[in-house]
């Protein structure tokens, strides 16, 4: 065991020093992307904000159902089998079939290569299952049907929170997909969060419809009441436009009126769609609907044809700049909700960082001078090696860009006060060697033999806990379970490569020198 | 060095730990755990005040008239700073922790929000119950790799005081109401590994020295495998204990609990080392047969 190669020496020298040079590179400044890598600081260090959303699957679901049963309805109709009583209700759709059809329907719905219903051979399993009793049939989302129609907004949502949150402007948000409904959002230096919510907490569904002559609720017309709660009005359910058609928004001072609006410009469809309802509609009132309620309703006093209009609304220039935001970025599928919130002020922050590497160097400096104090010249190679363990650690961390947070620095201090069990394991055998055995390279090599089972079992164990945290936890306790993890790998080289090295050049040195340890 | 004769105490430290446990499970069953926000939902907020204007009474004050459900106030490591945690979470509201902080300043004068913690029902839930999830997988990890390396006396050893520890721990916590958060169940988890490494180093030496001395009664064999470990098990426990004080001391007070349940754990994974695993060894009357049989096989 104590026995190095020149190349081995050699490699672990080079490794040594690689790793431990970005340790240092914390510290300075280079011109180099590769080489001036800084570890990553997590939420809780640099202040920041977290939020969970999740979204609310439960309208998208229903939409789904709606646009399904007119493709039902024209499906059999094409295939000339009569139904009727469709109805949406508990999340399936349930209709009748006349009586002689009942067998066709079924063989259709339940066909590998069903039109209506579209087999997923590789997951065995349709988009919808369904059941049939006497003439009704009740169909519902299968599971794996439920799984892509999760997926799908999700993406959709996920691509709608990105721009939202980049037109924030935050520096280098992170953005992630947690399961199938929901989305992680990391805004690192954003102290208050409140208007990102604000936004992220918005649909932001656009629709221009007529306000309905009549003054009693009726088919085709709905009750919606304005933004700031004064009052309600009737309104047809005809969407003359929505916010699909918008190209840009942005706000605008109308110089008529001195008021801060949102001006709009619309795609060719949209502004042909526009142009043609505004000149049949003229003299009526047109409401401009958000998320169900209406902003505003001007009346229309003359065709708009170029594909412009204006958002007028009491706004001031924020709330303008964000309704302007959200048009741009588009509608959400649907409602987010934002389960989980964690934010951390920047000076906490930094509190944190300075108690973190507060006691970082006391802990230090405790078990450096302890281990002098038991061990003298062995306890001096055994700070050795606990001092290029932690810049192989911090190293190592850097390098592949791992986020420290304050549970990882404590997990590095708890490093430090547990790396050193594996070289007082080796001294101490060593010393027990030492009692029987003349020959101090014989005593020295059989330690290191007769200490190693134990050592690796001893790692392993808090290596395991350290794997399932990393597994199950979240956020900041990953980040310990990372430092530990790493820490006890780092632990075992510096003990077994350094710590060795350095014991084998002063045994060999001083074979015949009594009491050596 | 001098043998100490810790096997003369087997049976009263073992029956102080039964007393132990036992209390420990009273508490945890009939006082429970002062789960934190991450546990139990709700929102938490760490606040500081100008220096002059404020003081718990004051500010418990003015967050019950908000409405806000149970309210509970601490001093938060120096006297300005405040941690208020209630029950109501309303994070699809954007302006709800604003309005906190306008009222608030309105009743107290100035305070600046340090931390807020925002968390819904279903969220603690799925923490508690991965947090669980978590502390039971390390158990039953533990449990396998011990299975896979000792014999089925030395595993249940390991365990029973794997258990001895992670129990009385968190009895303490139940006792002192002390806040269990995500934090601790990462301290948990580390204890766990603590716990184990400390009896497989004193199971190691027993084993190798059931070779070595056929003869030695089990309970003569414990001591001296303690014995001859002894001077590590103290060393590591320092440096761990150390380390571990530096951060409860200087970590600043987020990191108090959490540092606290590892000093605790480290304390209880020491004694239940020489305590708890050996005797079982004992009481299981291990003898040379025990390994060469399993070796054999």
């Amino acid at each position: 065991m104590l026995y190095f190669s020149k190349l081995r020496v050699f490699s672990v020298l080079i490794f040594t020093l690689v790793i431990s040079y970005f340790t240092i590179s914390n510290f300075t400044k280079v011109d180099d992307e590769f080489f001036s890598k800084n570890i990553k600081l997590g939420l809780d260090l640099q202040g920041g904000s977290y939020l969970l959303l999740e979204i609310d699957n439960g309208p998208v679901i229903t939409q789904r159902l709606q646009s399904k049963v007119l493709e039902f309805k024209k499906f059999f109709k094409d295939k000339d089998i009569k139904v009727r009583n469709f109805v949406i209700e508990d999340k399936s759709i349930i209709f009748d079939v006349e009586n002689s059809k009942i067998e066709d329907v079924k063989s259709l719905l339940d066909d590998d290569k069903s039109e209506i219903n579209p087999y997923f051979q590789q997951y065995k399993s349709h988009q919808f299952n369904f059941e049939n009793m006497d003439t009704s049939f009740k169909l519902e989302f299968s599971d794996y049907g439920l799984v892509l129609l999760k997926n799908s907004s999700l993406d959709q949502a996920i691509e709608i929170v990105r721009r939202r949150v980049d037109e924030v402007g935050t520096n280098e948000p992170n953005i992630l997909k947690r399961g199938n409904d929901r989305i992680l959002v990391e805004l690192p230096g954003l102290d208050d969060p409140g208007r990102i919510k604000s936004l992220l907490g918005k649909t932001a569904n656009l629709t221009f419809q007529f306000i309905s002559s009549s003054s009693e609720e009726s088919f085709g017309t709905e009750k919606l009441s304005f933004e700031d709660g004064s009052s309600e009005a009737i309104v047809s359910k005809r969407i003359v436009l929505s916010g699909d058609n918008l190209m840009d928004a942005k706000p605008t001072m109308n110089n008529q009126t001195n008021e801060t609006v949102v001006s709009f410009s619309l795609d060719r469809v949209g502004a042909k769609k526009f142009g043609k309802a505004t000149s049949n509609g003229v003299g009526k009132r047109l409401a401009i609907v958000l998320d169900g309620k209406i902003i505003s309703a001007p009346e229309v006093r003359e065709p708009i044809i170029g594909g412009n209009g204006q958002i007028s609304g009491n706004f001031t220039f924020q709330s303008a700049t964000d309704l302007a935001l959200l048009l741009r970025s588009g509608a959400l599928p649907a409602p987010l909700n934002i389960i989980e919130e964690r934010t951390v002020g920047p000076d906490l922050g930094k509190d944190s960082i300075n108690a973190g590497i507060m006691s970082l160097i006391i802990g230090f400096i405790l078990v450096v001078a302890f281990m002098f104090y038991k061990y003298r010249f062995f306890g001096l190679i055994a700070n050795l090696a606990l001092i290029s363990n932690l810049f192989l650690l911090v190293g190592i961390l850097t390098l592949f860009e791992a986020t420290l947070t304050l549970p990882g620095i404590a997990g590095i201090i708890l490093t430090v006060g547990m790396a050193v069990d594996a070289n007082v394991l080796i001294f101490e055998r060593i010393k027990e060697e030492l009692k029987n055995e003349n020959n101090s390279i014989v005593a020295f090599d059989s330690g290191y033999t007769k200490s190693r089972t134990t050592i690796l079992d001893a790692n392993i164990t808090t290596l395991i806990a350290a794997v399932i945290l990393f597994f199950m936890g979240s956020g900041p306790i990953k980040g310990f379970s990372i430092t530990l993890g790493v820490g006890i790998l780092t632990t075992l080289f510096s003990v077994y490569f350094i710590a060795r090295l350095i014991t084998a050049y002063y045994v060999i040195k001083n074979k015949h020198k009594e009491k050596l340890i | 060095m001098k043998t100490i004769y810790f096997n003369k105490f087997y049976k009263s430290f073992n029956i102080l730990s039964g007393i132990l446990i036992i209390a420990s499970l009273v508490f945890l069953v009939f006082k429970g755990l002062n789960f934190g926000v991450d546990f139990k939902g709700g929102t938490l907020i760490e606040l500081r005040t100008d220096k002059s204007s404020a003081n718990i009474t004051k500010i418990r004050d003015s967050f019950n008239q908000m409405n806000l459900g149970d309210v509970s106030v601490k001093n938060f490591g120096n006297e300005t700073d405040f941690v208020v945690k209630f029950e109501k979470q309303n994070s699809n509201d954007p302006q709800f922790i604003e309005e906190i902080k306008t009222k608030l300043s309105n009743s107290i004068g100035t305070v600046d929000f340090r931390r807020v913690e925002n968390v819904g029902p279903k969220v603690s839930a799925e923490l508690l119950r991965s947090g669980v999830i978590a502390i039971a997988l390390s158990l039953a990890a533990m449990l396998l790799y011990i299975w896979i390396r000792f014999e089925w006396q030395f595993s249940l050893g390991a365990i029973l005081a794997l258990f001895h520890d992670v129990i009385i721990t968190l009895g303490v916590f139940s006792v002192f109401s002390l806040e269990i958060n995500l934090s601790i169940v990462a301290a948990v988890l580390t204890i766990v590994g603590y716990s184990m490494n400390d009896t497989v180093v004193i199971f190691d030496r027993v084993r190798e020295n059931l070779r070595k001395y056929a003869d030695v009664k089990i309970f003569e064999l414990t001591n001296i495998s303690i014995n001859e470990t002894l001077s590590r098990t103290i060393i590591t426990s320092v440096t761990t204990l150390l380390a571990l004080l530096s951060i409860f001391i200087f970590g600043g007070e987020i990191l108090k609990g959490f540092s606290l349940a590892m000093i605790l754990g480290v304390v209880f994974g020491t004694y239940s080392s020489i305590y708890i695993a050996n005797p079982v060894l004992v009481s299981l009357k291990v003898s040379q047969r025990t390994i060469v049989k399993e070796e054999k096989e």
